[in-house]
């Protein structure tokens, strides 16, 4: 964790020998990876893409920093190879931010620089499409930095003081002159305003239906609106659609209805606090995403997670997959028309799983399991004794089984199916690469890159498991690897449970509510059911996070939404759209 | 059924008890209603999958005559706010809500919509929605277990049940008005505060000028 972190993390060759001018390695405490200047900033990320082989743009995420005024964009690269990353980083004057787009390089970094946009206020040069992606045009502010404050804010850091100062309650709604979670710049003054937002997008899309084919001819094309409230967008998703006919010409994803502020409140949090937060995340995953978060912390703690508590993690994370994967796959066939009765058979396993969750942890679906240097609670009594392990025994080795195999016999050779999802909404591996494309929508463009094997992490490197893979990049490939990759899971869960030590500590040290992190940066990221799940985390020496990004995975995989779309029917979008699996929860935050 | 309909106090003669019983117009009218709350597919966040999960075979969620979920706000009688509520999205929430026709009913599920939640503090969350719509029943969890939802669900049945055509809003001669949909401006402004934001403005303005 010094200035030579990077040499002996594995990085090729050391960039600032390549490009003596502009690039300095980072040397504050605990930093690792470049900065860059952003003159050089296309040049040099075009040699680490090309040069290097770092082709995979994972993390681009902002950071402020008042005191040296600035705000720094942190990007993290990757290899599909396999291996350890490189980060790199571009600081802009905070008065007038403007870095260089990286989208001309790396497309996937698309959104997530609106996001920074939007977050931050930095302006991107070169972006396409430079828009808020979060907040809606018109918003004031950017909520993101440091000296911004919400309406409710009562103090910066958590824990607060009192809430009943003088043994009263006091509820932030009476603070509030508006009695609600609003406030308004100085001049605003609500009659002589109109509002426009709604517009923004139409005006945006309204161009591509006008030059129709027929020149002079009347032609059909439409803008459609789909969304946010629409039985089949899994969630509050919107988009936006022109057509021909019933063809898709242009899509554009607009988010935001679930944006749930998780980042500045995960910055006023105490480091501990952002767990039961990180359950909410990707909601049908939450054993995954305590792992991520964990994992990232646990970097800079330089804690070692105990034995059992390391194959309770992976017990966690492999039954959650199969819930989530179970979940996608029936509500794409929701999505096909196979109305509620594929989906119902799908997540009838499920329940077993939550029960399993439920006695372990307390909560079906929120467990906030895991802590730094280990997990809560132990499996309940009734099962960690040997002769009463035959529920977990039964559900991998007999049950989930079956449950899968029933899946596969009853949908795979499925006339509809098939032919609803062969040829449909196809991805070239090289495309997924270059969009950041993570999970099954990039192993079904027949890439190999999963990151329990190309970067493995907790004690992924002891099991026997296939990384699954399918060539053609279409829905029905998508859907194949889910049921490939539910089987690989249960195989790992076999030997988890086969090999499980059956005693010892949980938890490193003793349970603490407010750890100290000590001071620095870093990225951990997990193979989630959804794809590459990523948390930066940039910590000051105290108890709080300076800096709590979320590299999600289903906020990412839709940056190729309207490119996967195009071309297609509007029926196709929904089907689309349910391949890659999106939960609101992690595209909005 | 008819045990629980008829109403003891007026007698039947016996060779009729097998086919006539004497209710109120009352209690029909409340059985048939408990009996076929229609509720609207519309699920916001995490408690949407619970929802999902109460509807699906293990919690079963047709025992009560609710299994019929509405994609159209035109057709359904009951609206399930579940999950967090955002500024971006409150719009489209009273949108629906003024769409639904009476007798219409709305149950806040979880923390978030009943009162922010968690993540209450939030720059883009409204604290409960309740502060737009009226809501019948709160059910707390976060999210609610299926058990939860299915109990709030049963107390919007006694809720019904209590009922009287003589006084439901719906049949009542004035006419009801739509709640105001908010706007997205610099910050989400309800209409109904347009008076509230200019005082405040103004006096914000005010020790500028002196």
């Amino acid at each position: 964790m010094s200035a030579t972190a990077p040499a002996a993390a594995g990085a090729p060759a050391n960039l600032a020998e390549h490009f003596p001018e502009g690039v300095a390695a980072d040397t504050r405490k605990g930093y690792e990876g470049y900065v860059v200047g952003a003159g050089q900033l296309l040049q040099v990320a075009g040699a680490i893409r090309d040069k290097l082989g770092y082709d995979y743009l994972s993390s681009v995420t902002g950071v402020d920093y008042p005191d040296s005024n600035q705000i720094e964009v942190v990007y993290h690269a990757f290899k599909t190879s396999g291996g350890p990353g490189l980060n790199f980083k571009v600081q802009a004057d905070r008065n007038d931010p403007v870095v260089p787009s990286l989208v001309g390089l790396y497309p996937g970094a698309e959104f997530q620089e609106r996001e920074i946009f939007d977050m931050y206020g930095v302006r991107f040069d070169g972006h396409p499409d430079l828009r808020r992606i979060l907040m809606w045009d018109g918003f004031a502010g950017h909520p993101m930095r440091k000296d911004w404050k919400e309406p409710f804010f009562e103090e910066d850091l958590k824990p607060f003081g009192s809430r009943w100062p003088g043994g009263d309650v006091r509820r932030s709604e009476e603070l509030d002159p508006f009695g609600a979670n609003v406030q308004y710049p100085p001049d605003f003054d609500p009659y002589e305003w109109t509002p426009e937002t709604e517009n923004a997008i139409y005006k945006l899309m309204q161009p591509k239906a006008d030059n129709g084919n027929g020149g002079h001819l009347k032609t059909d094309k439409l803008v459609v609106n789909i969304g946010p409230q629409h039985p089949s967008t899994h969630g509050v998703f919107r988009m936006v659609v022109v057509l021909d006919g019933e063809t898709v010409v242009d899509l554009k994803p607009v988010m935001g209805y679930l944006h749930r502020n998780h980042e500045k409140i995960g910055e006023r949090n105490t480091f501990l606090q952002n767990m039961p937060y990180t359950d909410r995340l990707d909601y049908l995953a939450s054993m995954s995403n305590n792992h991520a978060y964990a994992l990232s912390v646990e970097r800079l703690m330089g804690v070692k997670v105990p034995e059992r508590a390391e194959y309770l993690r992976v017990l966690m994370v492999e039954l959650t997959r199969i819930c989530s994967h179970m979940w996608a796959i029936g509500f794409l066939l929701n999505d096909l028309g196979a109305f509620q009765t594929p989906a119902l058979y799908a997540i009838k396993e499920r329940e077993l799983i939550l029960d399993l969750f439920e006695a372990t942890a307390g909560s079906r679906m929120m467990c906030n399991y895991m802590r730094f240097g280990g997990v809560s609670r132990d499996l309940p009594a009734a099962l960690r004794d040997e002769n009463t392990m035959d529920f977990l025994r039964e559900l991998v080795v007999n049950r989930l089984p079956y449950a899968i195999d029933e899946l596969d016999r009853f949908l795979t050779h499925s006339e509809i199916l098939r032919a609803r999802c062969i040829g449909v909404g196809v991805l070239a591996g090289e495309k997924a690469i270059a969009y950041s494309a993570a999970g099954p929508l990039l192993r079904a463009s027949g890439v190999n890159y999963d990151l329990r094997r190309a970067d493995p992490y907790s004690i992924y490197d002891r099991f026997d498991f296939n990384v699954c893979t399918r060539p053609n990049g279409d829905v029905y490939d998508r859907y194949l690897v889910r049921i490939d990759e539910m089987r690989e899971s249960v195989r790992i869960c076999q030997q988890v449970v086969a090999g499980m030590p059956t005693g010892g500590e949980i938890l490193a040290g003793k349970p603490q509510y407010n750890v100290r992190v000590p001071a620095g940066e870093s990225y951990g990221r997990v193979e989630n059911p959804k794809g590459e799940l990523g948390f930066y985390v940039v910590s000051t020496g105290k108890t709080n996070p300076w800096r709590y990004h979320v590299r999600a995975p289903s906020f990412v995989n839709l940056t190729l939404l309207g490119e996967m779309c195009k071309g297609h029917k509007i029926a196709d979008v929904v089907v689309i759209l349910g391949s890659i699996d999106i939960v609101l929860g992690e595209v909005d935050r | 059924m008819i045990d629980e309909l008829s109403n003891p106090d007026i007698p039947v003669p016996d060779e009729l008890k097998a086919s006539v019983t004497i209710t109120t117009l009352d209690k029909i009218y409340n059985w048939s209603r408990r009996s076929s709350i229609w509720p609207m597919v519309f699920g916001l966040a995490c408690c949407a999958i619970e929802m999902i999960c109460t509807a699906a075979s293990r919690f079963d969620i047709s025992r009560f005559g609710m299994e019929v979920f509405r994609a159209t706000p035109r057709q359904s009688d009951l609206m399930i706010v579940s999950g967090t509520v955002t500024k971006k999205m409150v719009p489209q929430i009273v949108r629906l809500y003024n769409q639904m026709p009476e007798p219409r009913y709305v149950i806040a599920m979880g923390a978030c919509a009943s009162g922010g939640g968690p993540f209450k503090e939030g720059y883009n969350v409204v604290a409960g929605i309740d502060k737009y719509v009226p809501v019948d029943v709160y059910v707390p969890g976060c999210p609610p277990t299926p058990q939860a939802l299915l109990h709030g669900l049963i107390k919007l049945q006694e809720k019904i049940d209590s009922q009287s055509l003589r006084d439901v809003r719906w049949y009542k001669s004035e006419t009801n008005e739509p709640v105001p949909v908010p706007l997205l401006g610099p910050d989400l402004v309800d209409p109904r505060q347009y008076q509230l934001i200019k005082q405040r403005a103004m006096q914000a303005a005010a020790p500028a000028e002196a």
